[in-house]
């Protein structure tokens, strides 16, 4: 096939030089998603109007996705509440690619979750895979071998005609990618809410591990340095907006329209992480970036901004799959499985012989400078000349209006008990009540999705879904490893999105406890509405003030993540218009010995059952009004962070200690459904009294067994620790108390009803499988 | 082959491999030394025996194997194993086994056609192999399986030959988790030198990162004994 591009002896390039001659042309700015006045600014900061190549790469830097825009004013204050204190264990915070953090021993771990929620509406398979692979770049580029993933899922509802396609897309997507990689899938979350219908939510984590000494950074230093691009071919997928500036602005009979979802190839990758790290063990690499969203525009930029100098690149180097690709197209593609390096000229050669012997495919487009500007030419002519800064970190922010929804009022003041939903009273209505939670399908096992990723490959994995927290060794001389945990109540986020957040960081934090770990810093991935609705700008606002107010509570800094908006197809200004606010906060903890992280259930008969924290009258926004009664009204738990620390230091110390064999977060469904699932862990029963929580505590068996109060664990203990058990709480300020004995095949709450193991598990593991197949 | 502790085991690295490192660990806990050996490079550097382990090699993308046997590595492993040097196809290299002709039959998409990652419970079919003689036969035991194509298919007369030459080394007990054949998840050759199996050892060494055990969640090291059986046998050679 001949190009059309190269029959033309000088194809017509809109150069620098052109677009200062022609200043009144007019340009698509309004289709590549440019107000107006961007637009203006653009023009000022060039004084005179931009490219069609300069044009791409500002539209695609300055957009929500790659600038922050909507959202920037209020991140600043993750950095603005960390302590010096906080600080202590971060190597590298925010504004990375990937916050990393110091585990001791001169280990270090990198980790952040970040969205890939549009594309996967559209193309759920490689929407996902692509989102499991674009977080996998962060970590290496911050020079960490990928370790772990986890992945974060929210669809429509489950018997919409349409979440089918996006759920098995989706699973197919996050397991395709993510096991062809080696990465242990050791958790996440799934979650089905009418909500994310039309807006289902895909955010994937990574976690990496490395030596202090192998911190990489994305900076472009050193004039004389060469800028390589390595890895997958730039084709033309991925580009949106940019298939605008085809055919009528430069190359004309040039095909333009193509897929703008990302195709990926797990393959490449695989080899490409295996090359990275090659390449840093040779030392061969001074700086780094990955290409994600807005491909070489976004690296080019970001690597000369963080620089000393300035950057050329010359795009006619550039590899290409396709080679009708004119200069926007190739500026914006966002092929995926790209890397681009900096290099010393005299390591070049080494360089290129790694890649070589990896077969990955590898071009020298450019150098560093000391312009203090980018530069790039493509078939000889200059089309960009621009202050890289102005791109990559000088765009546009906004003081979005917000405003609390005018329906927040009446949501609110419709709790459950005002809406009068009827409370189950007798033991076979608490029975049934306990058996349909167990089996809702936000509460039920969750084997048919975690049972298509691998959880074994790197023989790292101590702990992983059903587990409170997935564990990972990083050390295997010692055992030293890292716990995560993510969490989000969207429920409870649509009552209270300050709230919300607070409790989604409060429940990760104590799942990381729960298995043992020591909390120490925080990844979010905030997934919103429209920034341009008052109310769905005010629900970001609040969440990022609750979430930083709470990072400071406990303690543990916002290392890095990601913001999704844009997720509502509704009305603006009604209640249904956008998803619920997800603020999917991670948290990470080191623990000395990843062997004693601790399961969520028991697997002997004898051993004492214990309940630490305080049980209220906390029912909105919970399981049992959403799978009884369908109800979202009211506020949701208190949180309340100084229960939250104590509580995680109480478990840390017991671990530490050997007291506990076994512990379980309450969470969503409550008492009942954490005790059903820390039976069926192992297959051991257990005899609960609710006379303790319901005496002390001044609640019904009802509220004692579905309540959503947070600061809650159960634990298990060997008899003889019961005591010692009782007597740290106490040291603690923790409360606890005996609720029954493991034991069994049945879950029997006396005098209330008893559940035998196999009808439990039955209802728990037939859901999912049941409509998915 | 004098003293156990100095066998030398190679692990083979294909472009895609992922459990190399994993089937590397395990060597050095049964006591063996491994020794990385490359795709591209027919050299196998002296090793006693082999380890083709899992991944999706290539990607996996035209047929599982398909490429890898065409490495100049593997030249050389099955000139090695023709000659006796004992081999073992983990997965991917199981399917890498069958494309060499190394071993009979064929991988084809689990007949659910999902991945599948489980604890699985086998039971030991021929425990007179190089990687099978810590085994009794009749043995139960359990490792990790994770497979997209895991589908093990041979026509009648082959399956026939296989039973009947005690060829089959490994079957699923309980669920056949991906439609194979007579339920056989691993076999082997007429010498008993290769083997193949579609579930992951590598993964079952270590208490704390297997699968359950005796002794608890996460506790079983039933993985362990094939790559100790190949110590043993290089030590009885």
């Amino acid at each position: 096939m001949t190009a059309p591009a190269s029959q033309a002896a000088r194809p017509v390039l809109d150069t620098v030089e052109n677009a200062e001659a022609t200043p009144e042309e007019a340009q698509p700015y309004g289709e590549l998603g440019l107000k107006q006045d961007e637009y203006q600014r653009i023009r000022d900061i060039l004084g005179r109007r931009p490219t069609a190549a300069e044009l791409a790469m500002y539209s695609v830097m300055w957009s929500e996705h790659c600038s922050y825009k909507s959202s920037k004013a209020h991140l600043r204050k993750f950095g603005e509440r960390v302590t010096e204190e906080m600080k202590r264990n971060l190597l590298v915070g925010i504004g990375e690619n990937a916050g990393v953090v110091d585990i001791g021993d001169g280990w270090a771990v990198t980790f952040k979750v970040e969205s890939h929620n549009h594309p996967s509406f559209v193309e759920p398979y490689q929407g996902a895979a692509t989102g499991v692979g674009g977080i996998v770049r962060d970590i290496i580029s911050m020079g960490a071998r990928p370790t772990a993933v986890m992945d974060q899922l929210r669809f429509g509802a489950v018997d919409h005609p349409d979440t089918a396609r996006v759920v098995h897309g989706v699973v197919s997507g996050v397991g395709g990618y993510g096991n062809s990689l080696g990465l242990p899938n050791v958790g996440g979350e799934l979650v089905f809410d009418s909500s994310y219908q039309g807006n289902p939510l895909v955010n994937a984590l990574c976690l990496g591990v490395l030596r202090h000494e192998d911190i990489h950074l994305a900076s472009a230093s050193g004039q004389g340095n060469k800028v390589v691009l390595f890895g997958a071919r730039t084709g033309g997928d991925g580009i949106g907006g940019a298939s605008i500036l085809a055919s009528e602005t430069f190359e004309d009979g040039v095909p333009a329209k193509r897929p703008s979802v990302q195709v990926g190839d797990p393959f490449m990758e695989k080899v490409l992480i295996e090359c990275c790290l090659e390449l840093f063990g040779a030392d061969v690499v001074e700086g780094i970036q990955d290409l994600g969203a807005a491909g070489i525009s976004c690296a080019t930029s970001e690597l000369a901004s963080n620089g000393d100098g300035g950057m050329h690149v010359d795009l006619d180097d550039v590899l290409l799959r396709d080679p009708t690709l004119n200069a926007g197209e190739i500026l914006m593609s966002e092929s995926q499985e790209r890397m681009m390096a900096v290099v010393r000229p005299d390591k070049l050669d080494q360089f290129l012989a790694i890649t070589g012997r990896w077969d990955v495919e590898t071009a020298v487009i450019g150098e560093v400078n000391g312009s203090g500007r980018l530069t790039i030419d493509h078939h000889g002519q200059r089309i960009v000349d621009v202050d890289p800064k102005t791109v990559a970190h000088e765009g546009p922010v906004y003081d979005r209006p917000y405003a609390r929804p005018e329906w927040q009022d009446g949501l609110n003041a419709n709790g459950n008990i005002a809406a009068g939903l009827a409370r189950p009273g007798s033991g076979d209505e608490l029975r049934e009540t306990a058996l349909r939670l167990l089996g809702s399908p936000n509460l039920a096992s969750k084997s048919w999705v975690t049972n298509q990723y691998d959880r074994f490959v790197q023989g790292n994995t101590a702990l992983a879904q059903p587990d409170d927290g997935g564990v990972v060794r990083v050390d295997e001389t010692t055992g030293l490893g890292v716990a995560l945990a993510t969490d989000a109540n969207g429920r409870y986020g649509k009552l209270d999105p300050r709230t919300g957040a607070a409790l989604a960081l409060a429940e990760a934090y104590r799942n990381v406890a729960t298995v043992g770990a020591e909390p120490l810093a925080v990844t979010d991935c905030l997934n919103f509405g429209s920034p341009e609705h008052p109310d769905s700008m005010w629900q970001l606002v609040e969440a990022i003030e609750g979430l930083a107010d709470a990072c400071q509570a406990l303690s543990v800094p916002v290392t890095g993540g990601n913001v999704s908006l844009y997720n509502g197809t509704g009305e603006p200004g009604q209640i249904d218009s956008a998803i619920h606010p997800t603020p999917v906060v991670g948290v990470l903890g080191v623990l000395d010995d990843v062997r004693t992280a601790l399961p969520s259930g028991w697997r002997t008969e004898g051993l004492s059952v214990m309940l630490l924290g305080t049980t209220r009258d906390e029912l909105d926004g919970s399981a049992w009004a959403d799978v009884v009664h369908g109800h979202l009204g009211g506020l949701p738990p208190q949180v309340d962070l100084d229960a939250e620390r104590s509580l995680a230091a109480l478990l840390v110390a017991a671990r530490k200690d050997e007291l506990e064999v076994a512990a379980h977060d309450l969470s969503e469904g409550g008492l009942a459904q954490a005790v059903l699932e820390a039976s069926l862990r192992f297959g051991v029963g257990a005899r609960i009294a609710l006379e303790g929580v319901t005496g002390r505590d001044k609640v019904d068996p009802f509220v004692a067994l579905f309540s959503e109060s947070t600061a809650r664990v159960l634990v298990a203990v060997t008899q003889d620790h019961e005591g010692d058990l009782i007597h740290l709480a106490d040291e603690y300020g923790v409360p606890a108390l005996r609720l029954g004995v493991t034991g069994g095949d049945t879950v029997e709450i006396e005098g209330h009803f008893e559940i035998p193991l196999d009808e439990a598990r039955e209802t728990h593991e037939g859901t999912l499988p049941g409509i998915f197949g | 082959m004098g003293r156990l502790n100095s066998a030398r085991i190679g692990v083979v690295t294909f472009p895609g491999t992922l459990d190399d490192r994993d089937a590397a660990r395990a060597v050095r806990l049964a006591g063996g030394e491994p020794v990385a050996l490359w795709h591209a490079d027919a050299d196998l550097r002296g090793v006693d025996a082999v380890v083709l382990p899992g991944g999706f090699s290539y990607g996996d993308y035209l047929r599982a194997g398909a490429i890898s046997r065409f490495a100049p590595a593997m030249s050389s492993v099955v000139d090695a194993a023709r000659g006796g040097m004992p081999v073992l196809g983990i997965c991917n290299g199981f399917q890498v086994l069958t494309e060499a002709h190394l071993l009979p039959g064929s991988m084809i998409k689990n007949d659910h056609l999902h991945f599948v990652c489980r604890e699985q419970t086998l039971v030991v079919a021929n425990a007179n192999t190089a990687w099978t003689n810590e085994f009794a036969t009749g043995q139960r035991i359990t490792i990790p399986l994770k497979n997209q194509d895991g589908q093990f298919v041979a026509d009648d007369a082959t399956l026939d030959r296989l039973e009947g030459e005690g060829r089959v080394a490994f079957r699923y007990d309980g669920w056949n988790p991906n439609g194979s054949r007579r339920d056989i998840a691993g076999i082997t050759n007429e010498k008993g030198n290769v083997v193949g199996l579609m579930p992951h050892p590598e993964h079952a060494v270590e208490p704390g990162f297997g699968p359950a055990g005796a002794d608890g969640p996460h506790a079983g090291t039933d993985g362990l004994a094939f790559f100790r059986s190949v110590l043993a046998s290089l030590v009885g050679a």
